[in-house]
């Protein structure tokens, strides 16, 4: 794994308040890790502070599991 | 038409002197306060340095980890004592009627954690725009008053009227009687109805030391709160919530619950005369327990407990003192009167509810809880305050006042359910 897939996944973990373990790359935030609205705001902004990236909301709404988000940020960082 | 009769089926607390009612009323009883040296922070700068806080709440007995980490301590609270009080109504959640089930929590001040927290966090930016950027999705949901009703509603599925009420130190006595009149009225069978109040914070703190209202006993914190007592000085900011189940007698029968007391009246009046002083004539006190003496239809005598405000500030417990003498007259120095805030120090927006629950219990267990810290009688408060231990009495209503900033006046009555 990753640095950043970890990092991402700890992330969500913790904004989330779900175990590690449920943090899969195929986990979708709403329908598998019980995110609503709010929480998916929250989660971007914990993002962009932890690697020093603006998401626009637009790419936000793409990223709907947590494999996309690693993959979306890994992209930023090679830029 | 015959209004329709309300009664208190289930309660629920957390406070500084326990996390659930049982616990709650051990210490109103036996007279163990809550009150110690400041925690949650270093009160070092501060002129009074002691309060009542909660301890050893576990929260994962009623919120999931996410509910832990977003919500406001008032909201947490509200919720644990909704939940407890709907378990210990008895209410199937499966087949309640839930569009006739409603949620009047207040808070007096509301998330005042929230604010601070989010500010520091503004402030701390490196600058204007990213601070604007960083605000959080969560701060206005979690710090407004009405999130206390809102998330009870949602954790419980009440979905008939839902509101609450912002009065200060009268805010749970005010919701307990709003929601009585609407069960009254039919425009509810239930009602989770009480106050909440989490604002043990340095802003919230030191904007009551600025006020010089709490008391600054801080060297012996367990005598600080000493209501009527001569060489009172002040209040104890407490925090808590506490909520009360109330419902429509006819629907409490039918599924065979355990009714604590009846709800019999509710008054209210406003000071207009001051924005923290009580009103010195106590008009506006005397008002709002006539009223509500008038709206149980019960007369001066039949009432055998007060439980009174009594905040052990020097002006609320004289003027209160001379308001109940003023409405009872001769029989005021026979009614046993006594201030659990000796006990609990005083949970603000939560207090009314806490309090209406220790006069349930009063009725239930035939017992009077004392006024602790009663030492030193005061020429201006010389009623029998039921000093420093309980007493056994068979209550056969009581009422409750409380009075809040804002000239806010409020006296429930409670009575003996007699079939």
């Amino acid at each position: 794994m990753s640095e950043i897939s970890e990092k991402v996944k700890g992330i969500v973990a913790e904004q989330l308040g779900v175990k590690a373990e449920e943090v899969k790359e195929d986990a979708k935030f709403i329908d598998d890790l019980g995110a609503d609205s709010l929480d998916t705001v929250e989660l971007v902004m914990a993002l962009e502070e932890e690697f020093g990236a603006e998401i626009p909301d637009e790419d936000a709404e793409k990223m709907t599991t947590v494999g996309e988000a690693v993959k979306y940020i890994e992209e930023k960082a090679a830029k | 038409m015959s209004k329709r009769r309300v009664v208190l089926t289930g309660v629920g607390a957390v406070t500084p002197v326990g996390n659930n009612v049982d616990d709650f009323w051990d210490a109103v009883v036996n007279g163990k306060t809550g009150v110690a040296r400041l925690k949650a922070f270093d009160p070092t700068p501060f002129v009074s340095q002691i309060a009542a806080e909660i301890k050893d709440f576990d929260e994962s007995k009623f919120l999931t980890s996410k509910q832990i980490k977003r919500l406001d301590p008032f909201v947490k609270y509200a919720i644990a004592a909704a939940k407890m009080a709907a378990e210990d109504a008895g209410f199937d959640l499966e087949t309640l009627g839930k569009e006739r089930a409603g949620v009047y929590i207040g808070s007096g001040i509301g998330g005042l954690h929230t604010v601070e927290s989010e500010h520091k966090k503004y402030l701390e930016a490196s600058d204007e725009s990213r601070a604007a950027s960083r605000m959080s999705p969560f701060l206005i949901p979690m710090l407004i008053v009405n999130m206390a009703s809102g998330l009870v509603s949602i954790e419980l599925g009440f979905r008939g009227p839902n509101s609450s009420v912002v009065t200060a130190c009268a805010t749970g006595s005010h919701s307990i009687g709003d929601a009585f009149r609407l069960i009254q009225r039919g425009d509810a069978d239930v009602m989770a109805a009480g106050g909440t109040e989490a604002a043990i914070t340095k802003m919230g703190f030191g904007g009551f030391c600025a006020l010089k209202a709490l008391s600054t006993r801080n060297d012996a914190p367990e005598k600080a709160s000493r209501p009527f007592d001569r060489e009172r000085d002040g209040f104890i900011m407490g925090e808590g919530a506490a909520v009360c189940m109330l419902e429509e007698l006819e629907h409490a029968k039918k599924r065979g619950a355990r009714i604590y007391c009846e709800m019999a009246g509710y008054g209210m009046s406003g000071d207009a005369y001051h924005m923290t002083a009580p009103d010195p004539s106590g008009d506006g006190a005397m008002r709002c327990m006539r009223y509500a003496l008038d709206d149980a239809g019960l007369n001066t005598e039949d009432i055998d407990y007060i439980n009174a405000h009594g905040t052990s500030t020097l002006l609320n417990d004289k003027v209160e003192t001379s308001s109940i003498k003023s409405v009872f007259g001769d029989y005021a120095y026979k009614v046993a009167v006594s201030s659990t805030k000796g006990v609990t120090g005083h949970l603000l927006g939560a207090t009314g509810a806490a309090e209406i629950i220790a006069c349930a219990k009063a009725i239930t267990e035939k017992v009077i809880p004392p006024t602790i810290n009663y030492e030193v009688p005061d020429p201006d408060c010389d009623l029998d305050y039921t000093p420093n231990e309980a007493r056994q009495k068979d209550v056969r209503a009581a009422i409750s006042n409380s009075l809040g900033f804002g000239g806010h006046n409020v006296t429930l009555v409670v009575k003996r359910y007699n079939g």
